[in-house]
């Protein structure tokens, strides 16, 4: 089991096999979408209390899960970067930031959409809508640090410093946000009154979350080709680059 | 705490505090800021006691984190532009503990102001004696916080466009618990409980901060130096 | 067919959640998939050496 990690951990070794890994995750992500979307909005049964309203579920739930674990491995991601000083591990950080502030915003939108039928209101101080928009906004400031900063090197470290205090600050502010929560639960809204799962839901929900991770992986990897052409400009080894990616792709 | 540490907190406290007074104006202009501000919601609401007292927390909450957003840009920039950081940061001494007494110093001519200034304005808004009390407690121990959050994002930013309002899109989301503790320590007085936990909670949250933040205050400062 | 559209009379919501979600992905990777061309369009000019530009035959100037 000899495997040269650090092989993965230059950007002109990584840049073709993160062509590769990209499509075959994107494949992935195309036909469990479809599963998934087949058994969300066909097999699974109408929900006696919510009716048809609850197949928001297998849009919901995967989004608000991925815009979670995102921030986690963008965290992880720039703790590599600031220990090692890797730019890869720097440049992965990057590509994840966009997608998690997609999936922060469409777990609020597909919420609002769900909670205008089920409570009868599209917004709710509710602790994880509340919690999740916080993340929104953890998101879109590491995203505006990123471009603030003209120096691409200098960028990547005071980003890393900015999600990882945000990272340790995710479970403090989830936890307050309850809290309050808890301490103001004045409005007849039970949050609690989830669907009860029946098996296929169950399936749909967990299909959907795959597909949302290999989608994921799919788009970031492709966002990070971008990056890494955008900054190893001047970098001699990029203009094989050209010739290979003109035999290769289209 | 090693000794050399603690010399040179006191160093950059007493210097920093130097520099704070000889613009007095300045100082008193960020209070005033804070006295307006609160005076100004009564007016785009209603004066009815009820609702003032409703409000009144979180007005003074919100607005003393705005009061500590406003004068942050400036924590470190000065010394950035004129080469004052590369200075302190070559120097044989600590970063972390030059940059706690710097921290240190913010607080004292910007936080403690606010405290000071906290049960007067209260009084505006309906709040009893206990209430206020339990007001000005917990901005003595989440206002610190918030100068200690908001260096992080301070030294950040040092050379970043942008300046001020890419600053409180850093800042704010992370204050969101010391408002939510804060406010809350002063709601739960109102309505009879005991603001015990929330105070203990902003308590425990000084002494993470305390512990963690000069260090990442210090690499932030370390990395716009590059 | 009509009946699955009307979700059970939600179509309102589930649909602008779906469709939302759906725009957002179709968004997104055209947006990964036009950066990563022009970053390779900027490399390809970087590397090609400085063509002179006002020439009479250059293209398009007919």
């Amino acid at each position: 089991m000899l495997i040269n990690w650090f092989r993965f951990a230059s950007p002109v070794s990584f840049y073709p096999i993160a062509g590769r890994w990209s499509f075959a995750f994107g494949a992935l992500a195309a036909v469990l979408a479809g599963a998934g979307l087949v058994v969300g909005l066909w097999i699974a049964p109408t929900d006696a209390t919510q009716g048809d309203a609850y197949r928001i579920i297998f849009i919901h739930v995967p989004t608000a899960w991925m815009a979670m674990f995102i921030y986690l491995v963008m965290a992880a991601w720039s703790a590599l970067a600031l220990g090692f000083n890797t730019r890869l591990s720097a440049m992965m950080a990057q590509a994840l930031a966009p997608t998690g502030a997609l999936m922060a915003g469409l777990a609020l939108w597909t919420g609002a959409f769900w909670g205008r039928p089920t409570w009868g209101t599209y917004w709710a101080w509710d602790a994880r809508m509340t919690s999740t928009l916080i993340l929104l906004f953890l998101y879109l400031g590491v995203i505006a640090l990123r471009s603030a900063i003209e120096e691409p090197r200098r960028a990547d470290r005071a980003c890393a410093v900015l999600a990882l205090v945000g990272a340790v600050n995710v479970p403090i502010i989830y936890f307050s946000v309850q809290w309050w929560n808890t301490l103001h639960q004045g409005s007849s809204i039970s949050l609690t009154a989830a669907p009860k799962m029946a098996m296929t839901m169950l399936a749909g929900i967990l299909i959907m979350t795959a597909a949302a991770w290999c989608y994921t992986i799919a788009i970031v990897l492709s966002r990070v080709q971008a990056i890494i052409v955008e900054r190893e400009r001047g970098a001699g080894w990029l203009e094989s680059l050209i010739e290979w990616r003109a035999g290769s792709e289209h | 705490m090693s000794d050399s540490a603690l010399h040179a907190i006191g160093w950059a406290l007493a210097r920093d505090i130097r520099v704070a007074l000889r613009s007095k104006g300045e100082l008193g202009v960020q209070l005033l800021f804070y006295v307006i501000v609160v005076s100004l919601f009564p007016l785009a609401t209603s004066p009815s006691r009820e609702l003032l007292a409703t409000l009144g927390p979180g007005v003074l909450w919100t607005t003393a984190l705005l009061a500590s957003l406003l004068s942050l840009s400036r924590l470190f920039a000065s010394d950035f532009h004129d080469g004052t950081l590369e200075q302190i940061a070559l120097s044989p001494r600590p970063l972390a503990a030059l940059v706690s007494g710097k921290m240190a110093a913010h607080w004292l001519t910007t936080g403690l102001p606010v405290v000071v200034m906290a049960p007067l304005l209260g009084a505006q808004y309906a709040l009893d004696v206990p209430v206020l009390a339990t007001l000005t407690l917990s901005l003595l121990l989440g206002t610190p916080i918030l100068s200690l959050l908001g260096a992080v994002g301070a030294a950040l930013t040092l050379g970043a466009r942008g300046g001020g309002s890419l600053l409180a899109l850093l800042v704010l989301p992370l204050y969101a618990p010391v408002l939510i503790f804060g406010a809350g320590a002063v709601d739960a007085v109102r309505s009879g409980l005991s603001a015990a936990p929330h105070l203990s909670l902003l308590g425990a949250g000084l002494l993470l901060a305390l512990v963690a933040v000069p260090f990442a205050v210090a690499a932030a400062v370390r990395i716009a130096l590059d | 067919m009509s009946e699955f559209f009307a979700m059970g009379g939600y179509a309102w919501y589930v649909w602008m959640a779906y469709g939302a979600a759906a725009l957002a992905i179709v968004v997104e990777i055209v947006t990964v998939r036009a950066r990563r061309k022009r970053a390779f369009d900027e490399l390809r000019m970087s590397l090609e050496p400085p063509r002179p530009r006002s020439m009479p035959h250059a293209r398009g100037a007919r």
